[in-house]
């Protein structure tokens, strides 16, 4: 059997370890763009900050793929997929039997004026951009980071250790607007703000003239350097070359194959499933990309790991020691839920509830065992069940005598 | 793989098992010194709940499918594959505590990294079980042992 994985990050890598296990004869051959082993996507803003250097970024161990017998093709793209190969960017042709599309998400650029092959823009998803970036900033250049989710955030923090002036402009009325509501999000700003970080929210960026970046409002804010960060969308490019049916990402069925019976995908550039909302979206984010490449690989290989039932968002993000966690909703759109919210100086609790369910919650500078809270809303357990006030602190107590004998005493393993 | 499960019946909340747990994960190995001097201070890896009515203490369960590990952005997170035991590298963990949020039974404690339970790294016996008066926390194959 030959299996060709398309993309070296977290659903890849995680892709190839799980075909291994279920095949330990067939040919494994995965083919990256970049000429690095897989390593930990969101450290390149730690690669920046200098607190991870390159040596310690690699996701596995050094002797990785040849413990696994992986072949590897990194520093080359594949162009296109027809009948059965993958025919690369120096127009070799990679057979496979069964392939996983796992290429990942692309920075989305929005219409600003004088980005096009400017050598003051950069994106922010590769190490290769951190590596350009580090290079390019100077102590005293003025920065300026379009887009204030996530990426654009941690952009913000890394380059702050070796940059004095860096400003953040973000569409929306508060940074991580996707993730957070509005009084987290302004928290999370006001935490910034102290560390030496300019925010301006609900303005964006018109222009860049390496100069000055010029706002919606007119207002021009000093800029050597712009980083734009205003989202990503899935890299479908590949797919689409192999006729494979696209929505807002490669569809797949819970198996994580798509409508081509031999080809397999997974992670960002893939439709996921929202349980906490019912909606089908791009959830692009690592414990995801990793779990939909393990079922991937091991159905690839004729292995039967459990299918995908969907998953949720799930965050967890530290801002100058400041840990801000999401799950689900935390911004509901109607007034069906029901909203709890827990203040204490810097820390913020807030628990979004529908039907006895606990559907999302935010917790800025108060992780202390959230991952119950997650269980609550992934099981959809109701709350009714549980005894004690959970939105004040939450344990294994709160489960019945039964449930906690359970999950002490090893009747259940996750 | 052998784990520790915890009988809640014979637990009386005396936190042994915690202070024990400080101990064996602090630089002296000193009871004194874990607790009162040690800079930085050691972290206890367990989590003992409840009050004198009922109370119990909660390790990493070292799951077969640990959402820590898929959780883990940076790879520290491991599950060994021959022991089973799981494991953070706490030279490679950044803090961004992900498998704090991901774990389903709270089992990882968030501090400016994430601690968590290694079994005392393959010790005979792990130190919370060792100290354990009422045998309240057992370490054995399998599990559902009463
Ligand atoms: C700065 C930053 C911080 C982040 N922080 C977090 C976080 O804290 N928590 C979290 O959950 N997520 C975070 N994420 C998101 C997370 O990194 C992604 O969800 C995850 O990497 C997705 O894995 P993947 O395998 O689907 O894709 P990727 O990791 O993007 O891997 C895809 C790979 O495929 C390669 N490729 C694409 N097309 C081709 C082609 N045609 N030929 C060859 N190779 C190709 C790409 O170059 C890339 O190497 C962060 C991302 C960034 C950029």
């Amino acid at each position: 059997m030959k299996y060709v994985i398309i993309g070296n990050g977290a659903a890849g890598i995680s892709a190839a370890g799980a075909i291994r296990k279920h095949d330990k004869k067939g040919s494994i051959t995965v083919i990256s763009d970049e000429p690095y082993a897989a390593y930990g996507r969101p450290l390149i803003s730690y690669f920046i900050k200098g607190t991870v250097t390159q040596d310690k970024m690699p996701y596995k161990s050094p002797s990785f793929y040849e413990d696994y017998r992986i072949k590897t093709v990194f520093g080359q793209s594949a162009e296109k997929i027809e009948s059965g190969s993958v025919v690369l960017n120096s127009g070799q042709r990679v057979e496979f039997d069964k392939l996983l599309i796992a290429t990942g998400s692309l920075p989305f650029i929005p219409p600003i004026s004088g980005l096009s092959g400017n050598p003051n823009v950069f994106t922010f998803l590769k190490l290769d951009d951190a590596i350009a970036l580090k290079k390019a900033v100077k102590r005293d250049s003025r920065v300026v980071i379009v887009g204030g989710g996530l990426i654009g955030l941690k952009a913000a923090e890394g380059l702050h250790a070796i940059c004095d002036n860096i400003t953040v402009v973000e569409l929306a009325d508060r940074v991580l607007a996707a993730v957070i509501d509005k009084q987290g999000g302004d928290i999370v700003s006001d935490h910034l703000e102290k560390n030496g970080i300019k925010c301006i929210t609900g303005n964006s960026v018109e222009a860049f003239n390496n100069n000055e970046a010029i706002l919606k409002n007119g207002e021009a804010v000093g800029c050597d350097i712009l980083v734009v960060a205003v989202g990503v969308r899935p890299n479908v490019r590949l797919a689409e070359s192999a006729g494979i049916s696209i929505n807002k990402g490669i569809v797949t069925n819970e198996n994580m194959q798509t409508s081509n019976p031999d080809i397999y995908a997974a992670g960002d550039c893939v439709e996921s499933f929202d349980i906490t909302d019912g909606s089908k979206r791009i959830l692009a984010l690592w414990p995801n990309a990793v779990r939909q490449g393990i079922i991937a690989g091991s159905h690839m290989a004729g292995g039967a790991e459990p299918a995908e039932k969907g998953t949720m968002p799930l965050n967890s993000v530290g801002f100058f020691s400041l840990n801000v966690m999401t799950c689900g909703i935390t911004d509901p759109r109607d007034n069906s839920y029901e909203t709890i919210i827990k203040t204490e100086g810097q820390k913020y609790k807030k628990f979004v509830i529908k039907d006895d369910v606990l559907r999302g919650f935010v917790l800025v500078d108060s992780p202390h065992r959230a991952g119950l809270y997650t269980a609550l809303v992934r099981d959809k357990k109701p709350l009714s069940s549980l005894s004690g006030d959970i939105t004040e602190e939450m344990g294994l107590i709160n489960f019945s005598k039964d449930e906690i004998k359970k999950k002490i005493g090893g009747g259940e393993i996750q | 793989m052998k784990r520790i499960y915890a009988r809640e019946q014979y637990c009386i909340n005396c936190r042994l098992c915690e202070c024990f747990c400080k101990t064996a994960h602090s630089v002296s190995k000193d009871i004194i010194k874990a607790h009162k001097t040690e800079k930085p201070e050691p972290v206890s890896r367990l989590f003992v709940e409840g009050d004198n009515m009922l109370s119990f203490a909660v390790n990493c369960r070292h799951c077969d499918k640990p959402a820590c590990v898929e959780a883990c952005i940076t790879g520290a997170m491991v599950k060994d594959p021959e022991t089973g035991i799981v494991i953070n590298n706490s030279e490679r963990c950044v803090g961004c505590l992900s498998c704090v949020l991901a774990c389903p039974y709270g089992a990882v404690k968030a501090g400016n990294i994430a601690y968590k339970c290694d079994l005392c790294r393959g010790e005979e016996m792990p130190a919370c079980v060792k100290n354990c008066p009422n045998r309240a926390l057992i370490y054995i194959e399998g599990g559902s042992e009463r």
